[in-house]
């Protein structure tokens, strides 16, 4: 069974990168790193189970990336919320700045 | 290696998975944003039964709570507050969504072909507790306090900076 999550994990932190590659919209950009934060939970708690030494260990492992995605996230938006302010876009093609 | 044997585990992930990659492609094609994030939350429900289903009910709640919950509205919250009647533009960039998808796809060709060539060995006993949120409650005050308390100093700073930063400035 375990090979099974692994794929399922696989498949959705490659579609998250995707996401956060193509997507134009910043909000969309952070929502795809949920994903594959949430790929990689998924992989902490399938090897919790399934692994050599199954122990809780992997959940509390998932239960902080999940603390440090909520702080993540919450941070990003408050970033968005300001640049948008300051630029009138949330567009992250137009943050070019730091190239010029 | 893939050994399939049709049991109700077996049900129940094949439902799951595909509540949760239906939901991930979604969010890839759809136009509107708030679509995009109630596709979103789809995968996040879905990520709570495959929890469940592997025995780790108060991170399944946790998920429920967090994601599908807390991370939701934020970013709903995000989206109401910049530019909500944006629509993803056609194809702008045809060579950049194509090398980021080559890209994604080399990533997952190359886990593929590790998972596939190992062998996993046979796992252990698991035993979860026979109080799931009890067990993980023990062993975050005992093995993991110092990382518990750090956290909370974390999430504490962040929630700070984030008010400070989308704070309007006084003048």
């Amino acid at each position: 069974m375990l090979p099974s999550y692994l794929t399922l994990a696989a498949i959705l932190f490659c579609i998250g990168l995707y996401g956060a590659l193509v997507k134009r919209n910043a909000v969309i950009v952070l929502l795809s790193l949920e994903l594959m934060l949430n790929a990689v939970n998924l992989n902490l708690v399938a090897f919790s189970k399934y692994g050599v030494v199954p122990s809780l260990t992997g959940q509390i492992f998932s239960l902080f990336t999940i603390t440090v995605a909520a702080a993540e996230a919450a941070i990003g938006v408050a970033i968005l919320i300001a640049l948008f302010r300051l630029r009138g876009t949330v567009k992250i093609d137009e943050f070019d700045e730091m190239r010029r | 290696m893939f050994q399939i044997d049709v049991t109700g585990e077996f049900a129940a992930f094949f439902i799951f998975s595909a509540i949760m990659i239906c939901g991930a492609v979604l969010m890839i094609s759809l136009v509107k944003v708030v679509h995009m994030l109630l596709s979103m939350a789809a995968v996040f429900l879905g990520l709570a039964g495959m929890f469940v289903l592997l025995e780790a009910e108060f991170v399944a709640f946790v998920q429920v709570l967090i994601y599908a919950g807390a991370v939701s509205i934020l970013m709903i919250f995000g989206i109401m507050m910049t530019n909500h009647q944006h629509v993803e533009r056609e194809k702008a960039k045809p060579l950049h969504e194509a090398l980021a998808a080559v890209a994604a796809l080399c990533l997952f060709g190359f886990i593929f072909y590790a998972i596939r060539s190992t062998t996993f060995p046979e796992p252990g006993p698991f035993d979860a507790g026979e109080d799931n949120t009890m067990a993980i409650g023990e062993l975050l005050y005992t093995g993991y306090v110092i990382p518990f308390e750090l956290l909370s100093v974390l999430l504490t700073v962040a929630f700070i900076g984030a008010i400070l930063l989308a704070r309007k400035e006084a003048e």
